[in-house]
C-alpha cells in the first residue's frame, strides 16, 4: 500500500506540509481564507532534533493500536487506509494515549484528526508530498520491512 | 464442528471475534449477549448522556458485522454453567451450546455494599451499562440532585455525563482523593479543582452510613438529600462461571499470554481476565479497553488455531474531564523500590516520569497530551532510557528522542 | 543615519492580506531578512539584508511576497550613476577591493543576439527533426590530419583519445567548495544520464563521485588542489586551467571558512586554511613550459586521456590558441569575459577579457590559416544562454560548449549574485550544511536533464531548418550565419555576412 514516507536527508524543516496538509482539509478553495489569522491543524508534525528535521504522520500501521483501542468505533481500516469518523468520535483520547507515533491529535471541531492520505479531500494526494519543495516526502509503496 | 462460543458482547467479543476471523473465515461463531443490544461501548454512556453522542453513533461495529462474520448472536442469555468435559455450556434458559473454543469475555459487573436503608431508596442506579444510562436519563431533570457514591472512574464519568443536566452533583467517596486508584493526591487534585469549576461538589473520606428514602446519612455526621442515587463504588471481573469449573481464578480468571485458561480449549479476555501487566512485572485484572479488544483478538486468533500472544499488556488511561485530559500508564514505583521519578510542574498540569532498571516504567501527564502514546510505546516496548535522549524525553514526546537510527526505522518500517 | 548609510537596494514587498503566518520566508532566508513579531503577530522584513535571491518568493505558499528594486534614487546622472557612486561609498567605507559573483553584467554587445541563423527554402529544404535522424553526437580530440593505410591495404587507427558527447555541451568547471556537494552530484548524474561531461574544477573530486569518472573531466589549476594519480585517472579528460573568463590575470581565493570537512579532505589541504590559486601556473611561463605539463600528465595517465588546456578570452588569444593547440593539448577551451565565478574582483569581472563571439572566430580562423585546425577541438564557455547559442557557437567554428551559469539556474539560481557570501539560499554556492541540503540532486539532475533534452530538441529543429542533419556538417559553417547591426570590423572578426549579403 502506498503510503507518505519522510526522507529526513532532504527535509527542509520549512513546515510548508503543515500548512499544505492543514489547507487540503480545510474543505476550501482559497488557501489565505482557509488558514489566515486562524490556528493551524495539521495532520502532519516537523520534529527537530536540534540536527536534522522530518515529517511525522500516520504511518498507517497493519495492526494499529488506535483503532484497537477505540472506544467508539470511529477508527477504522479501510483498504489500508486508517480513517476516523467524526462523526462518532467523543474526543476521549485514547488513540492519542496508545499511537507510538503521536499522529493523532486534538482537531479544532472537537474531533481527533489523522492523516487519511487526502485520498478524499480536494487535493485527491497526500498534499504534504505534493507540496514538499526538496522531495522530502514521497507517497510510494515500499516492502515494509 | 461445534464452532466456536464467545460469551459476552462487548469489546472483548468483537476483539475475539476479529481474531478467529484473521485466521478461519468459515467457522460459525455463536456469541452470547446477556445484553439486549449489539456491541457497544461500554465508556459511551456518560458521552451519551453528555450528547457527545447518540444511540445510533454508538455502535461500535456497523450494523452487518455479526452476518458479515457468520455469527450467531443469542441476546438476552446468560451462560449459567460450563461442562468442559463435553465441551458444551448450558445457557439460563435450559439450552445448551457445544464447542470447540470457548472464550469467555463476560467483563464485569458493580459492585455494590451492602449500605444499611438502600432498600428505602427508590431512585437508585449503577452506572455501567446502557441499560443503566437510559434509566438514569429517565430519572433525572433539570431540578435532580444526585448523589454519586464512589469517586473512580465512573463514578465521575457519570457527574461529567449530567452536569448540565441536573440541579447538583454530590460525589462521595471513602478515599482521601478522586480517581484514588490511577492518580495520586496531587495529580487527583487538578482533576477535582476541574470538575468543582463546573459545579460538581465532593466529599471525601467520607461515605455513606445509612439511607433513608431521599436522605443519606454520612459517616462525618453529615446528611445528604438526593433525588437520584448512583452507586459507582467499584466493578468486580465475573468469574463465577470459571470458579465453578474450578479453573484458576484470582480477582480475574487466570490467563497466560495466549489468553489460555487453566482450562483446555477455554480463553479469557477482557475486564473479566487476570494476565500479565509488564510494567509491573505480574498479573493483574487491566479493566481498559485497548485491552480487551487486544486480550480478545488474541485469544481469538489461538482459538482458531494460529499462534499469537499478547505479552505486553500494561495499564493506561485516558481521562478527560471538561476538556482536561489526564493520562497515565504503566505502573508508578517509588523512590523506595529504587526508582527515579522525574516531574514538572506547571500552572493547568503536570508530568511525572516513572523511571527503574533503565526503563520507563510510568507515567502521569495531566494537561497537554499531545502525542502522549509516544511515551506509552516506550514502557510498552520496554525501551533502555539509555537509547534515548533523556533531555528530549522530558521536554516534549517526539521521536527525536530515539538514535537515528531507530527513529529511521521507526518512521520507514510500520507496525 | 550616517554618512557610511546606503539605502538598501531592494523591497521586500509583503501583502499582509495574503499571508498566512506560515514563516516559511522566516525559516528560508539565510541572511535573515524576515523575522516574526510576536507581539503583532506578523513577519516582518529588514531589505538591508536582501540580495534578491527570490527564495522567499518561490516558497511563499500565497504568493504574498515579491521583491522589488527600490526607487529611492540619487539624482539622475547617466556619467556617475546610481551604482558606480554606490561603489565609491562602499570602497570609502571599506577601503577594500569589491567583489561580485557570476557572470559581468554590464550592457556590453552580447554578440550572439546580433548573429541571425539560416533557414532553408526550396532549393535546399529543410529537414524534419522527427522524421530523420539527426546527428548531435560529437568528438573532442585531436583528430589526424589524413587517412593512413598499412602495406595491407588497411585502415591504420591511430586516433587520440576523444571525448564522446552525445550533444556538443558539457557543464563547465565549478569546485567542490565553490558549489556544494550537492550541487556536484546534481552535475554528475546529469552529466552520466545525458551522456556529456562535468568538470570538477580546481577543488578535487570527492571520493563519492568517482563513479561518475566516465562522464567527468578533471581539472588541474594553479593550486594543484587535490590533484594526484588517482585523481587524474579517474576522469575521462584532464584540463589544465591557465584562466578564466570573469577573472583573467588573476588566481582564485576560497576562505578557510570554506575549506571544512570534505572539501578540506578533497582539496588536500588543512581544515580552516585558505585555498589560494595563484595568477599563475609557477612552473609555466612559455608553450613550452605548457607543453611539459600537458606530457606529465598525459606520461601520468598512461597517454589514455584528452588533455584540454582552457583559458580566458583575452586580446591576443588567437595567438595564444596557436600555441597551445602546439604544445600537445587535445583541447582548447576558451572562456569569454561573460563567465561566471563564486567571487571575483568587481573591476576585473566587468572590465578584463573579450567577448566569447570574437575570440571563437578569430581562433578557429587563425587555426585554420595554420592548418593546425585538426590538432584540437574547440570549446567554447562564457555565457552561453539557450540552444540557439549553441548553434551560433559551433557554426562559428566550436566543437562544443560549456555552460555553467545555465546550469545552476537550472539548479535553482536566481542570479542575485552573492555566491560570496556563502549563504547560498539555493544550496548550490554554499557549504552550510542546513543550505546545501536544500538542493536535492535527485530534483537538481532532473531538471539539468530537462534543460539539456530541451536543447537538444531546439538544436535538432534549427539544425533541420538548415538542412543540416548533422553537429559535424554545422561545425564552421558561417555561411549559415548573417549579422545584424555589426559593423564592418565586427563582420570580418566574427566571418560572417550582413544580414541581407
Amino acid at each position: 500500500m502506498k503510503r507518505v514516507y519522510a526522507d529526513e536527508k532532504w527535509c527542509l524543516g520549512c513546515h510548508l506540509c503543515e500548512y499544505n496538509c492543514a489547507f487540503a482539509n480545510s474543505g476550501t478553495e482559497d488557501m489565505v481564507k482557509a488558514l489566515k489569522d486562524k490556528i493551524v491543524y495539521p495532520r502532519i508534525h516537523i520534529e527537530d532534533t536540534g540536527k536534522i528535521t522530518y515529517a511525522v504522520s500516520c504511518r498507517h500501521c497493519e495492526e494499529p493500536l488506535c483503532v484497537k483501542s477505540c472506544i467508539s468505533g470511529a477508527l477504522g481500516i479501510e483498504n489500508g487506509v486508517i480513517k476516523i469518523d467524526k462523526d462518532k468520535c467523543v474526543s476521549c483520547l485514547t488513540c492519542i494515549l496508545v499511537c507510538p507515533y503521536g499522529a493523532l491529535s486534538e482537531g479544532d471541531g472537537g474531533a481527533v484528526q489523522k492523516c487519511e492520505l487526502c485520498l478524499e479531500n480536494s487535493c485527491g494526494e497526500p498534499a504534504c508530498v505534493k507540496g514538499c519543495p526538496n522531495r522530502a516526502l514521497v507517497y510510494e509503496e515500499r516492502c515494509d520491512v | 464442528m461445534s464452532g466456536y462460543v464467545i460469551i459476552g458482547n462487548g469489546v472483548a467479543a468483537v476483539g475475539c471475534i476479529e481474531g478467529i476471523r484473521s485466521v478461519d473465515t468459515d467457522t460459525k461463531i455463536t456469541v452470547i449477549s446477556a445484553e439486549e443490544h449489539p456491541v457497544y461501548c461500554r465508556p459511551l454512556i456518560s458521552y451519551y448522556l453528555e450528547g457527545k453522542t447518540s444511540l445510533d453513533k454508538m455502535n461500535y461495529r456497523s450494523p452487518d458485522f455479526y452476518s458479515a462474520n457468520n455469527c450467531d448472536v443469542v441476546y438476552g442469555r446468560k451462560a449459567l454453567k460450563i461442562e468442559a468435559d463435553n465441551k458444551t455450556l448450558m445457557l439460563d434458559d435450559g439450552t445448551q451450546k457445544s464447542y470447540d473454543a470457548l472464550c469467555i469475555a463476560t467483563g464485569s459487573s458493580p459492585f455494590v455494599p451492602m449500605f444499611s436503608g438502600l432498600e428505602t431508596v427508590r431512585n437508585k442506579f449503577t452506572f455501567i451499562s446502557l441499560d443503566d444510562a437510559l434509566s438514569l436519563e429517565q430519572a433525572i431533570d433539570k431540578n435532580s440532585r444526585v448523589l454519586i457514591v464512589g469517586a473512580g472512574l465512573i463514578g465521575l464519568k457519570c457527574a461529567e455525563g449530567i452536569c448540565g443536566r441536573v440541579a447538583k452533583i454530590t460525589v462521595c467517596d471513602l478515599a482521601t482523593r478522586v480517581l484514588s486508584s490511577i492518580l495520586d493526591n496531587e495529580c487527583a487534585a487538578f482533576m477535582q479543582k476541574r470538575l468543582e469549576e463546573y459545579g460538581i461538589s465532593f466529599m471525601l473520606g467520607d461515605t455513606v452510613k445509612a439511607f433513608d428514602g431521599n436522605c443519606a446519612q454520612m459517616n462525618s455526621g453529615q446528611q445528604v438529600d438526593f433525588d437520584v442515587l448512583v452507586l459507582a463504588v467499584g466493578v468486580r471481573a465475573n468469574t463465577a462461571l470459571m470458579s465453578e469449573l474450578g479453573g484458576e481464578v484470582n480477582r480475574g480468571i487466570i490467563v497466560n499470554d495466549k489468553m489460555q485458561t487453566s482450562i483446555e480449549d477455554i480463553y479469557a479476555a477482557g475486564d473479566c481476565s487476570e494476565g500479565n501487566d509488564i510494567s509491573l512485572g505480574s498479573k493483574r485484572v487491566l479493566a481498559i479497553l485497548p485491552n480487551a479488544y487486544m486480550q480478545g483478538y488474541c485469544a481469538g486468533t489461538n482459538m482458531a488455531g494460529k499462534e499469537q500472544v499478547f505479552d505486553n499488556a500494561i495499564p493506561m488511561n485516558s481521562i478527560g474531564f471538561f476538556g482536561l485530559h489526564a493520562m497515565s500508564a504503566g505502573s508508578y514505583p517509588t523512590k523506595e523500590d529504587g526508582a527515579t521519578i522525574y516531574e514538572e510542574k506547571y500552572k493547568n498540569g503536570i508530568k511525572r516520569f516513572f523511571i527503574k532498571d533503565g526503563l520507563l516504567k510510568g507515567y502521569i501527564i495531566i494537561g497537554n497530551v499531545e502525542r502522549a502514546g509516544i511515551y506509552t510505546s516506550l514502557i510498552r516496548q520496554k525501551t533502555p532510557i539509555d537509547t534515548l535522549n533523556i533531555d528530549l524525553l522530558k521536554s516534549y514526546p517526539s521521536l527525536a528522542m530515539f538514535s537515528d537510527d531507530i527513529r529511521k526505522n521507526k518512521l520507514v518500517g510500520v507496525m | 543615519m550616517s554618512i557610511e548609510f546606503i539605502y538598501p537596494e531592494f523591497e521586500v514587498i509583503r501583502d499582509q492580506s495574503r499571508c498566512i503566518g506560515c514563516r516559511v520566508c522566516q525559516r528560508q532566508c539565510a541572511n535573515e531578512v524576515h523575522s516574526y513579531d510576536d507581539d503583532l503577530k506578523i513577519l516582518k522584513s529588514d531589505e538591508s539584508k536582501c540580495v534578491n535571491c527570490q527564495r522567499c518568493v518561490s516558497m511563499c505558499p500565497t504568493r504574498a511576497l515579491k521583491i522589488v528594486k527600490s526607487d529611492c534614487t540619487l539624482r539622475e546622472n547617466a556619467n556617475w550613476q546610481n551604482n558606480t557612486i554606490k561603489e565609491i561609498y562602499k570602497q570609502a567605507n571599506s577601503g577594500g577591493v569589491l567583489l561580485s559573483s557570476m557572470g559581468n553584467p554590464n550592457p556590453l554587445p552580447v554578440y550572439w543576439d546580433r548573429i541571425l541563423i539560416n533557414a532553408s527554402q526550396v532549393t535546399n529544404p529543410p529537414i524534419d527533426p522527427l522524421r530523420e535522424p539527426m546527428e548531435t553526437r560529437v568528438f573532442l580530440g585531436k583528430k589526424p590530419d589524413k587517412i593512413e593505410r598499412g602495406k595491407d591495404g588497411k585502415l591504420k587507427c591511430n586516433l587520440s583519445p576523444q571525448l564522446e558527447l552525445s550533444m556538443p555541451v558539457m557543464f563547465s568547471a565549478m569546485s567542490y567548495g565553490s558549489i556544494s556537494y550537492n550541487a556536484h552530484e546534481s552535475l554528475a548524474r546529469a552529466a552520466k544520464e545525458l551522456g556529456i561531461f562535468y568538470n570538477t574544477g580546481e577543488g578535487g573530486l570527492h571520493e563519492d563521485f568517482y563513479c561518475y569518472g566516465d562522464n567527468t573531466i578533471v581539472q588541474v589549476a594553479s593550486g594543484r588542489f587535490g590533484v594526484h594519480e588517482d585523481y587524474l585517472k579517474a576522469g575521462k579528460g584532464i584540463e589544465i586551467k591557465m584562466g578564466q573568463g570573469a577573472k583573467p590575470g588573476i588566481g582564485g581565493h576560497l576562505p578557510g571558512t570554506k575549506i571544512v570537512g570534505d572539501v578540506s579532505r578533497t582539496r588536500m589541504i588543512p581544515e580552516g586554511s585558505d585555498a589560494i590559486s595563484p595568477a599563475p601556473h609557477h612552473d609555466i611561463y612559455s608553450i613550452e613550459d605548457l607543453r611539459q605539463l600537458v606530457f606529465s600528465l598525459k606520461e601520468a595517465t598512461e597517454y589514455k586521456k584528452p588533455v584540454i588546456v582552457k583559458v580566458a578570452a583575452v586580446h591576443n588569444i588567437a595567438a595564444i590558441a596557436s600555441g597551445i593547440a602546439r604544445s600537445g593539448a587535445d583541447i582548447i577551451a576558451i572562456d569569454g569575459f561573460r563567465g561566471g565565478t563564486g567571487a571575483a574582483p568587481t573591476r576585473i569581472r566587468d572590465n578584463v577579457g573579450i567577448p566569447i563571439e570574437l575570440a571563437l572566430a578569430s581562433v578557429d580562423q587563425r587555426l585554420r590559416d595554420e592548418g593546425i585546425r585538426n590538432n584540437v577541438s574547440l570549446v567554447v564557455g562564457g555565457s552561453i544562454r539557450s540552444a540557439s547559442d549553441v548553434v551560433k557557437a559551433i557554426a562559428l567554428g566550436a566543437d562544443a560548449c560549456y555552460i555553467a551559469t545555465a546550469a545552476v539556474l537550472a539548479m535553482g539560481c536566481h542570479l542575485c549574485r552573492t555566491c560570496q557570501s556563502g549563504k547560498c539560499n539555493w544550496g548550490i554556492a554554499t557549504q552550510r550544511p542546513d543550505l546545501v541540503k536544500r538542493l536535492n540532486p535527485e530534483i537538481g539532475s532532473k531538471r539539468l536533464v530537462n534543460l539539456m533534452n530541451a536543447w537538444r530538441h531546439e538544436i535538432k529543429e534549427l539544425m533541420g531548418g538548415m538542412g543540416i542533419n548533422s553537429i559535424e556538417a554545422l561545425k564552421g559553417n558561417r555561411l549559415m550565419l548573417r549579422g545584424v547591426g555589426l559593423n564592418d570590423r565586427e563582420l570580418k572578426i566574427l566571418g560572417i555576412s550582413h544580414a541581407g549579403e
